[in-house]
């Protein structure tokens, strides 16, 4: 594989010139795209460009409402496209969907009539068969497992992969020991095993993330992309948060606080071992993100100046029960409440986080993946709130990672351990 | 581990005996099981030691290699346990019921299916190692084997790999199973120990579990203190009845206990779904003694770039369906889903068997009933809901609040206008609704294995069988 080395000097534009430079002359570019670094901005532009070359294009994306999103931006950018946009028995287009000109929803590629790009979820595109795409593009393909793009690679003759290699590995419910170490082994994300039998194909990456801010964008960098750093769109001084009203002087109001001078903040409980939904951390979660409301914060940037409404806020955790119990506490409906897993993608002015070692006896190989932590601290334009138990660093340091080493796997960046404790390093300078 | 395996390890260790985590057994019991209980030669691979093996606990075989390090001595004895575990095999072949398929032709499937009983998961990475240190021998050409050797190398694979399928009986390891049953107050590494698991849910931990002398190791390794001080010098002496009796001390105890924790699971009344899993291990089975029969090449080392994707596929569609059909077998699986708040048991307080939703022809029969309970509801509205008291019923949740449930049966009603008996729970019923159901969807086609694409490293070299087979890398 050709990284293009030079990419920290090289601006965005020349990236994405490079990359659709890129196209005809191999049968594979894989773009990586660190949080926020303007991936679907890339994906619409290299659409629109393969468009305009009269030739049909398919496009993969992961879940309905990264399709729909990607419906929506093509449109936006380019009306006079037209999209096909494939879905399951079952799907209800949302409204927003519906409305746009040059959109039609099938469930048969026959009933899309012919136009310019046909778009679905990996999932769906794996029951069509009998025709092939000259061009595809597969989004968030470092989520995508290696056997969904088996079941969808004879549908096209050359693809743009896109994704953030720093995010939540694919995984399964059952042991896939048994093919670790082969090239295909499809527990691998799509992009891993693509490079493996291809390892020729050219690599670009996307070097300034726009979402993060100048606070947040050297941590994130250090911890959870080492060898492949990016940085801030923004400087210190384009983006603040500001709070109207006076706090109480709580330890809730004084993280937000901190969180607005700085960028981060770290809700520390009293060291304890707990149950999953440990009730006083979901207590500080739901507490938070209430007063973070009625404070009511206004969030300053390159966009201008807007209120933190609720739907600008997330809570993110690392289990479901830990969700639902969050959700259970009285929040807002608007505020999101989710896990990494389905955070991921997603972008919101402040979010609150349940660190996922607070509290635990453990650190399970689950708990220390670095994808969990990156997407749970990334998902902010302006402050990340994280809420954990004391003695995270001493249950670190109890619990190396010792996962078994397996023959003839590549080694993977960045080490969960050594990701969680460099985050760990840094909020502890702002800790309440 | 789940809260509930916590606690009731907790109160294990407090009562000093294991506390039952199920109600029923989640596996298989053949009438006529095989023991088997292999060992091997310390610090090698796969160097075969002995094997006791039998279906009559009152007549083990135990079968010996008397100079572990004479590779025709392994041969010869896996020709013998050839000639024990093929015929218990082939026994079942006989029996055969003709099974109909939609879109395609209709296949025999077995009446029964061997079951081979090993002590831990040790015992059956082994059986897997016999299996592909077996299968590709030849039985002419430079190093030619027992003619039975290779067939047997095969049977061992598959049931080695369908040991690894959720929910298969084919292959139980005794460990496993009994710790899918009993929670002890000991780790899960000091559970992989069959003497001191079964004594924690007889009469109690002890101590003597731990000592080889009393309990040897259940294999596939012997104790090393065994090793140096009586097979070393047993071989070395030149005296098979020697070697052969020296094994028998370290196999005999670990006979014992295997029969004691086939009849302790037998003990316990069969879940309701285990019947439906042993059909699909005798479709297997059918399978491979026809895939065997059509003279097909040996399982190969590796799965290929297709044959791994369908396999993962397969083996995720079983584990769910395990996990659920478990779930509804049996209430102390349930109540972990209670815990979690994706399932609700309750009492009845009101029902509306006659609602009804639709007008004219689209009318349809839409019971309405309310579930007063405990448990946390963590399941949003509209979520679809199965039950394990009227499995083929499908409902949806309406509102939950205040310990009150309100849940639409929205499936198996009918047409008719009014429900039938017993259809709808009665006021005062005890009901458990969960978010768990158990119909899946069938997974999407994958290429043929000519037509690997690019992506995954292109169409693979077609297999042409030689004399290097059975060379190993490392060999």
């Amino acid at each position: 594989m050709t990284v293009q080395q030079d990419a920290d000097t090289r601006s965005p534009e020349q990236v994405i010139a490079d990359v659709l430079a890129d196209l005809p002359r191999h049968r594979g570019v894989v773009v990586d795209s660190p949080p926020g670094a303007g991936k679907s901005t890339l994906v619409v532009r290299a659409a629109a460009h393969i468009a305009a070359t009269g030739e049909p294009l398919m496009i993969v994306a992961q879940t309905n409402e990264q399709v729909d999103d990607l419906v929506t931006r093509i449109c936006d950018k380019h009306p006079r496209l037209t999209v096909g946009r494939l879905s399951a028995g079952g799907y209800v287009p949302p409204r927003r969907l519906l409305d746009l000109p040059g959109v039609t929803v099938g469930a048969r590629v026959q009933d899309l009539g012919d136009p310019d790009i046909v778009i679905a979820t990996a999932d769906k595109w794996a029951w069509i068969s009998g025709r092939v795409w000259p061009w595809a593009i597969v989004d968030e393909a470092y989520q995508m497992r290696s056997d969904k793009l088996l079941r969808i690679a004879g549908l096209f003759e050359r693809a743009l992969f896109v994704g953030d290699p720093g995010q939540l590995d694919p995984f399964s419910i059952v042991d896939g020991d048994r093919w670790s170490g082969l090239s295909w082994d499809p527990l691998q994300s799509a992009v891993s095993v693509l490079l493996r039998h291809n390892p020729d194909l050219p690599v670009h990456r996307l070097p300034v993330s726009w979402r993060l801010p100048a606070s947040a964008a050297p941590v994130v960098s250090r911890a959870f992309y080492p060898f492949t750093g990016f940085r801030s769109g923004t400087g210190p001084d384009d983006r603040r948060l500001e709070l109207a009203t006076q706090g109480m002087g709580t330890v809730h109001d004084r993280a937000l606080e901190e969180a607005a001078r700085s960028g981060w903040a770290l809700l520390e409980l009293p060291n304890r071992h707990t149950v999953r939904t440990d009730g006083e951390a979901v207590q500080a979660v739901a507490l938070l993100a209430a007063r973070l409301l009625q404070r009511g914060a206004v969030a300053y940037s390159e966009q201008g100046e807007r209120p933190v409404s609720a739907d600008r806020i997330a809570v993110g955790a690392a289990h479901r029960d830990q969700v639902a119990a969050i959700r259970n506490a009285g929040l807002p409906p608007e505020i999101t409440v989710d896990t990494a897993n389905r955070l991921q993608g997603r972008e919101y002015d402040v979010t609150i986080v349940l660190h996922p070692l607070s509290g635990r006896r453990d650190a399970t190989a689950f708990h220390l993946e670095s994808g969990r932590l990156c997407v749970l601290a990334s998902r902010h334009r302006h402050a990340c709130v994280v809420v954990a138990r004391a003695g995270i660093a001493e249950l670190l340091d109890a619990h190396p990672s010792a996962e078994p080493v397996q023959l003839g796997v590549p080694v993977k960046f960045p080490d969960g351990w050594e990701a969680n404790q460099s985050v760990l390093e840094h909020l502890a300078a702002h800790r309440v | 581990m789940s809260l509930l395996t916590s606690l009731a390890r907790l109160r294990a260790l407090h009562e000093g005996v294991a506390q039952p985590i199920a109600t029923v057994r989640h596996c298989h019991l053949s009438r006529r099981p095989m023991v088997f209980i292999p060992l091997k030669l310390s610090g090698e691979a796969a160097a075969p030691l002995a094997a006791m093996l039998g279906t009559d606990r009152d007549r083990p075989r135990l079968l010996v290699v008397t100079q572990p390090r004479n590779r025709d001595q392994r041969f010869a004895w896996a020709a013998e346990l050839a000639g024990v575990l093929l015929p218990y095999v082939e026994s079942f072949l006989a029996d055969t019921e003709t099974v109909e398929r939609r879109n395609a032709d209709p296949y025999e499937r077995a009446l029964d299916a061997p079951q081979l009983v090993v002590p831990n998961l040790g015992a059956v990475a082994f059986t897997r190692l016999l299996g592909r240190s077996t299968r590709f021998r030849r039985t002419d050409g430079p190093y030619p084997v027992p003619e039975e050797v290779p067939l047997l190398g095969r049977w061992l694979t598959y049931l080695g790999e369908r040991a690894s399928y959720p929910g298969s009986s084919l292959m139980p390891a005794a460990t496993e199973e009994l710790g899918r049953h009993w929670a002890t107050g000991q780790s899960g590494l000091e559970d992989a120990n069959l003497a001191a698991l079964l004594h924690w849910i007889t009469d109690g931990p002890t101590d003597d579990a731990e000592d080889p002398l009393i309990w040897p190791p259940a294999g596939p390794a012997t104790d090393p203190g065994f090793d140096a001080e009586v097979l070393a010098p047993a071989i070395d002496s030149g005296s098979p009845e020697r070697v052969t009796e020296a094994l028998r001390t370290q196999l005999e105890p670990t006979w014992r206990l295997m029969w004691r924790a086939i009849d302790l699971l037998a003990g316990l009344p069969e879940g309701a779904s285990v019947a439906q899993r042993w059909e699909q291990d005798r479709a297997s089975f059918s399978g491979m003694a026809a895939a065997i029969a059509e003279g097909g090449p040996p399982q190969p080392r590796r799965d290929g770039a297709v044959a791994a994707a369908a396999r993962l596929a397969r083996m995720e569609r079983a584990q769910a369906a395990y996990d659920v059909q478990r779930a509804y077998d049996d209430p102390l699986v349930m109540a972990e889903f209670r815990l979690t708040g994706e399932a609700f048991a309750g009492e009845v307080v009101e029902t509306d068997p006659g609602h009804t939703e639709g007008e004219g022809r689209s009318r349809k029969l839409r019971p309405l009933v309310v579930v007063k309970t405990d448990d946390p509801v963590r399941l949003p509205a509209g979520t679809a809901l199965g039950t394990p008291q009227r499995r083929g019923q499908g409902a949806e949740l309406v509102s939950a609040a205040g310990g009150l449930v309100t849940v639409k049966i929205t499936k198996g009603m009918g047409r008719g206008r009014t429900p039938a008996p017993g259809a709808v729970p009665e006021v005062g019923e005890r009901v458990c609704y969960t978010s768990l159901t158990d119909d899946f969807q069938g997974s999407p086609a994958l290429p043929e294995s000519e037509s690997t694409p690019w992506t995954h490293g292109g169409p693979p070299q077609e297999y042409v069988p030689n004399d290097d087979d059975a060379q190993e890398e490392w060999s």
